[in-house]
């Protein structure tokens, strides 16, 4: 199993560095033919439209929908990679993004950088909180009906999986906790046996 | 029960800008053309460090009214500078809710002797500095990213090879380093040994570290991304070049295809006039903004 992390911009190397810890091999992709190497692939934090435009410039984002579609691939989305899986973007439907992840996300939903926070929160299927950071997050304010809220705060759901689609607003990435990787990996072994 | 303003959450956006570029804008049209080309934050200031250069007297931080439009226009972070040692140009700032303060020595100090104690705000700071001790005491002082400080409005890249290198070139000494050379090496550095020992073990600052002053192509983009920067900052050289969209979206796709050499050769081939620039070497000491603090 190959687990992909999205290069284009963004905490991409912390997201490699988590995914490597659990003992997985990583793969930078930048260019279409390396979305056909991975059984998963992560979408970093990092600016939604920077990330969105650059797709499709180099048609990054055509590669993730086709293998996805195929079934061929997991994809997990932090913060701006939530943006970029979502249906829909309220206010800013026009910027590029993959429309598989059947919600509404509402960028920078708690405000400017400063009102980004840290703190614990309750996660569906873990036993302890996990520490969530929050950098100029978006929250979801539609949810489709084969969405599974996994987490939630006072604005709105924060962590959801819909199938091999999982997103996050906040950023496991810069901590220690391992537990929203390893729940990915299992996602992305399912893919990687569909090969075979 | 929601914390901000922590440092993990200052130093968190700047780990958001990595792999991306940083535009100066001095207008709401600019910061646009900016927010199109795929920026992934702008610096909004009043006068791009070229015309400061030109025009001369003291640079200040930019009219707070200008800022706020600039900061309605766009859904990107949005960044301002102020002078170094102005808490109270800081102050307005964090009041207004600016994404994040560039304490920069292109503006006029305010204050010859002490840079801003920012552990007091809740808004991230960002500091140039030419060379490992310069960044270790920055960070000290509470700054969340780094940058190289170069030589702003030159359009000359050579000062910002020179100090990425050199905080690169100290980075990998400190990592060699036994612990009774490390005690006498932060003595010499004027910084805390704690934080020499996180260099130490990251193998890089604790922070994010990009390049600024004087980049104006997409190569010199790339060229600073092979050094070794986390991203960089575009100052005059966008909105000083003939043609600024095309050559934005250009340093764009550089910052990030930095080691492809096809998608550099594509991006680069027939963009219009660059900015005219200064070489840096015939300035006297005297011209010379990274010399205004250290």
């Amino acid at each position: 199993m190959v687990i992909g992390v999205l290069a284009l911009q963004g905490d991409f190397r912390e997201h490699a560095n988590m995914v490597r810890f659990l003992g997985a091999e990583v793969c930078l992709v930048r260019l279409p033919d390396e979305v056909d190497l991975v059984d998963g692939l992560i979408i970093p934090g990092g600016e939604s439209t920077t990330m969105g435009k650059l797709m499709v410039k180099y048609g990054v984002d055509r590669a993730i929908v086709d293998r996805f579609n195929a079934g061929r691939l997991a994809i997990y989305g932090t913060c701006a990679g939530m943006i970029v899986l979502a249906l829909d973007i309220e206010g800013s439907q026009a910027q590029p993004h993959l429309g598989l992840l059947d919600v509404t996300v509402q960028r920078n939903a708690f405000g400017r950088q400063k009102e980004s926070s840290e703190e614990d929160l309750e996660v569906q299927g873990l036993g302890t909180p996990l520490h969530a950071l929050f950098i100029r997050a978006p929250v979801i304010v539609r949810t489709g009906p084969s969405v599974e809220v996994l987490a939630r705060v006072a604005q709105g759901p924060v962590y959801v999986q819909q199938g091999r689609l999982l997103a996050s607003s906040f950023h496991p990435e810069l901590g220690s906790d391992t537990r929203v990787h390893e729940h990915f990996l299992r996602l992305a072994e399912q893919s990687s046996n569909q090969e075979v | 029960m929601a914390e901000i303003g922590t440092t993990k959450v200052k130093r968190g956006l700047a780990e958001m800008f990595k792999g991306g570029v940083i535009m100066d804008v001095t207008t709401v049209d600019q910061a646009k053309i900016a927010e199109e080309a795929g920026a992934v934050s702008v610096m909004a200031l009043e006068r791009i460090p070229a015309d400061i250069r030109r025009e001369g007297g003291v640079a200040r931080s930019a009219d707070p009214g200008l800022v706020e439009q600039i900061m309605d226009a766009v859904s990107i972070p949005v960044m301002a500078k102020v002078r170094i040692g102005h808490i109270s140009e800081a102050r307005i700032l964090e009041y207004m809710g600016v994404d994040f303060i560039d304490e920069s020595e292109v503006l006029t100090p305010a204050d010859v002797t002490y840079h801003i104690d920012k552990w007091q705000f809740k808004i991230p700071f960002v500091c140039g500095a030419r060379n490992l001790g310069e960044a270790l005491r920055r960070v000290s002082e509470g700054a969340a990213m780094i940058r190289t400080k170069g030589e702003p409005g030159t359009g000359d890249v050579s000062e910002a090879v020179t100090h990425m290198r050199a905080v690169m070139n100290e980075v990998r000494k400190v990592q060699s380093m036994l612990e009774d050379e490390l005690v006498v090496e932060a003595k010499d550095l004027g910084v805390n040994v704690e934080l020499l020992r996180e260099v130490r073990t990251l193998g890089r600052l604790p922070v994010v570290n990009f390049a600024a002053g004087g980049i104006a192509t997409p190569a010199d983009a790339a060229l600073m991304m092979t050094l070794g920067a986390d991203g960089v900052f575009v100052g005059s050289g966008i909105f000083k070049s003939s043609d600024p969209l095309p050559r934005a979206k250009a340093i764009v796709a550089a910052t990030t295809y930095w080691e492809d050499p096809k998608v550099l050769f594509e991006v680069s081939k027939g963009l219009k006039e660059g900015m005219s620039g200064i070489d840096a070497r015939t300035l006297v000491e005297l011209d010379k903004m990274q010399v205004r603090d250290s």
